[in-house]
C-alpha cells in the first residue's frame, strides 16, 4: 500500500487514486517513417524491468489526472523521489539493458 | 527411486514409516553439464525430467537460488484448464492438459489431479458472444467445452447467486469438465523426484550470478556457491527473475514483472466442488481439499519483485467473490501473499532461443503458468534436446514482438487465469 505525493495536488494520497502507466521517459521515435520493425517492436513492447530503482510514469486518475513521474525502487517498494513532467531525475536507476534504438533514455537523463 | 504403492505404504507402517527413502539427491555440482536449467519451479523440474525421460539427456543440473518450488510453484492458485481461444495457445494448453491427465501414474506420485470442471463466468451479453466464441474456438480444436446458460450453472454450483437482480447478474458460463485443480506442491517434488533418479543434479540454495559468453555463445553460468558450472546449452525458466537474468545476459525482453496475489479463508465444510472463475468482476475461486477456499486476486499494476502486492487489490477481489457467494461474507481470511509474474504485452509466454547461442528462455506466463507445467517443460525440453524449437512453442518466440504475429489471450484467458 502506497501513500503518494501527487506533486500537483501537493497531498499524499491513498494509492488506489492512482494509475501505474509503467516505464518512464519513453521517447516517441522522431522519425516512424524509416524505424526498422526490430525499432519499434523494442519501442512498443519492450521494457525494462530491473529489479531495484525504476523510472516511473504514474497518472492521479481519481485526482487532478495528470502525469507525474516516479523513481521506485522495485524490491523494497520505497519512492525514492518524485518528478513533474519536463523535470528530471535525481536518482539513477538498476542497471537494465537500455534500448539501443532509443535516442534519450533515462541514464542519460541523470547525467544531465 | 524407491517405488511408491499402497503395498509400499503397509510395509513402511511396520516400521513407523522410519526407513523412507530421501525423495531426491543433495549433490554437489560437476564441473560441466549438457544443460542446465535455471530455476527449480515447476516449470524447470519439468524440463528436466521430460529431458531425462523423453530425450535421454541426462547429464543435466537444476540451479534454485532458493528451495525446490518455493516460488510461483508453491504460490499460484492450482487452476488448470487448456480452453484458450487461439489455436497457438490452445494447442499448447491442450498438450498440457493431456499430459495432465497422466502425471501421476508418469511420475509415480500423486499430484492430486482433480478434474472438477472449470466455469468462467458471463456477467453481459457482450461476455456470452465472446464465451460462445471461444467455447466453438476450443470444440473445433479438440478441446472439451459447453456453453451454460444461469439455470445450469446453478445446477452445478447451488450455493452461488445466479438471481437476476445482482449487480452483476451471471448469465452464463463456458464450462470445460476436464479442467480442475492439482497439488502444486506435489508436482514440483513430482518432477523433482522423478528428474533426481534419472540422474538429474539438483542444486538448491545457489544462485546465477552472470552467464560465461564466448563470441555470442553461452558456455556456462557464474553461481554464488560453486563458481563457474560449464554447461552447453542453458535454458532460463526463472518466471519474475527472468528480466533480471535477461540483464545480466544484456538481453531485453518484452516483459514487465508484477505482484500477483492469492489469499485463502480459514478451513471450512465442502461447500464449492469446482472451479469458478469471473473475468467480469475478476476474481476466481476454489475449495482446497483441506477445505479453505482458494481465491485469485488479479496483478498489481506497478512493477514489482517484492512477493507482496497491495491491500486494495485483494479488496476488489474479496468484493467480487462475494458478489459472487454472498454466503461466504462471514468466512474468515486466513492467509494472504504474493508472486511474482512476468507479463507479455500479448498475455503468452516466450518459449524462444535468443540471439546468445544456445541460451534459451521459457518465461513470460503470467498470471497464468502453472496449468502448463508439464507441457512447458516437455515442449522446452525437446526444443533443449534438439536445438530447434518444438512445433508447439515456435509461435511463442520472442521475435513476434518485432513481427507482430502476436497471439493475444487478453480477450479470452485477460485477467482471471
Amino acid at each position: 500500500m502506497f501513500l503518494i505525493y501527487c506533486p500537483y495536488c501537493e497531498e499524499e494520497r491513498a494509492e488506489e487514486e492512482f494509475h501505474a502507466s509503467g516505464e518512464a521517459h519513453i521517447v516517441r521515435p522522431t522519425d516512424p517513417e524509416s524505424l526498422s520493425d526490430e525499432a519499434w517492436g523494442d519501442y512498443v513492447f519492450f521494457r525494462k524491468n530491473p529489479r531495484g530503482n525504476h523510472h516511473e510514469l504514474w497518472q492521479h486518475t481519481t485526482g487532478c489526472r495528470k502525469f507525474f513521474y516516479m523513481t521506485r525502487d522495485t524490491a523494497t517498494y520505497e519512492i525514492k523521489e518524485i518528478y513533474k513532467v519536463g523535470e528530471q531525475p535525481k536518482v539513477a536507476t538498476a542497471p537494465a539493458v537500455p534500448n539501443k534504438y532509443d535516442q534519450f533514455s533515462s541514464e542519460q537523463a541523470v547525467k544531465k | 527411486m524407491q517405488h511408491y504403492s499402497g503395498f509400499g505404504l503397509l510395509k513402511h507402517a511396520m516400521s513407523h514409516h522410519e526407513n523412507w527413502q530421501r525423495v531426491w539427491r543433495n549433490p554437489t555440482p560437476k564441473k560441466s553439464y549438457d544443460v542446465v536449467i535455471v530455476g527449480g519451479g515447476g516449470h524447470g523440474l519439468a524440463t528436466a525430467y521430460y529431458l531425462a525421460k523423453e530425450f535421454g539427456i541426462t547429464n543435466v543440473a537444476v540451479i534454485e537460488k532458493g528451495y525446490l518450488g518455493g516460488g510461483n510453484t508453491a504460490r499460484n492458485t492450482t487452476i488448470v484448464r487448456s480452453n484458450y481461444l487461439w489455436d497457438e495457445s490452445a494447442f499448447l494448453y491442450e498438450h498440457a492438459m493431456k499430459l495432465w491427465e497422466g502425471l501421476s501414474q508418469d511420475l509415480n506420485y500423486n499430484v492430486m489431479f482433480s478434474q472438477r470442471g472449470v466455469l468462467n463466468l458471463g456477467h453481459t451479453l457482450q461476455d456470452m458472444r465472446d464465451i460462445s466464441r471461444r467455447v466453438n474456438a476450443n470444440r473445433l480444436n479438440g478441446i472439451d467445452g459447453e456453453m451454460l446458460d444461469a439455470q445450469q450453472v446453478k445446477e452445478i454450483v447451488p450455493d452461488m447467486d445466479c438471481s437476476a437482480n445482482r449487480r452483476y447478474p451471471v448469465m452464463g458460463a463456458s464450462w470445460q469438465p476436464r479442467g480442475g485443480v492439482a497439488r502444486h506442491d506435489a508436482v514440483a517434488w513430482g518432477f523433482a523426484r522423478g528428474a533426481d533418479a534419472l540422474g538429474v543434479d539438483l542444486i538448491q540454495q545457489c544462485a546465477v550470478e552472470g552467464f560465461e559468453i564466448e563470441d555470442g555463445t553461452v558456455t556456462g553460468v557464474k553461481t554464488t556457491q560453486y563458481g563457474t558450472i560449464k554447461a552447453g546449452k542453458v535454458g532460463c525458466v526463472v518466471a519474475g527473475n527472468s528480466g533480471v537474468l535477461a540483464d545480466m545476459a544484456g538481453l531485453r525482453l518484452p516483459l514487465e514483472s508484477h505482484p500477483l496475489q492469492a489469499l485463502v479463508s480459514e478451513p471450512i465444510k465442502p461447500i464449492l466442488d469446482t472451479v469458478v472463475m469471473s473475468n467480469h468482476v475478476h476474481g476466481y475461486v476454489s475449495q482446497s481439499d483441506k477445505g479453505d477456499l482458494v481465491i485469485g486476486a488479479g496483478i498489481d499494476g506497478y512493477n514489482g519483485y517484492g512477493q507482496r502486492g497491495s491491500y486494495p487489490t485483494i479488496e476488489h477481489t474479496v468484493s467480487a467473490i462475494l458478489e459472487l457467494f454472498p454466503i461466504f461474507s462471514r468466512v474468515r481470511m486466513n492467509r494472504q501473499w504474493g508472486g511474482i509474474v512476468d507479463t507479455t504485452p500479448d498475455a503468452c509466454p516466450l518459449i524462444s532461443k535468443t540471439e546468445i547461442e544456445n541460451l534459451y528462455f521459457n518465461c513470460g506466463w503470467g498470471t497464468g503458468g502453472f496449468k502448463a507445467t508439464p507441457g512447458s517443460g516437455h515442449v522446452f525440453a525437446a526444443s533443449l534436446a534438439k536445438g530447434e524449437m518444438h512445433e508447439l512453442a515456435k509461435p511463442f518466440s520472442i521475435d513476434r514482438f518485432n513481427t507482430g504475429a502476436l497471439i493475444d489471450e487478453h480477450g479470452a484467458a485477460g485477467v482471471a487465469h
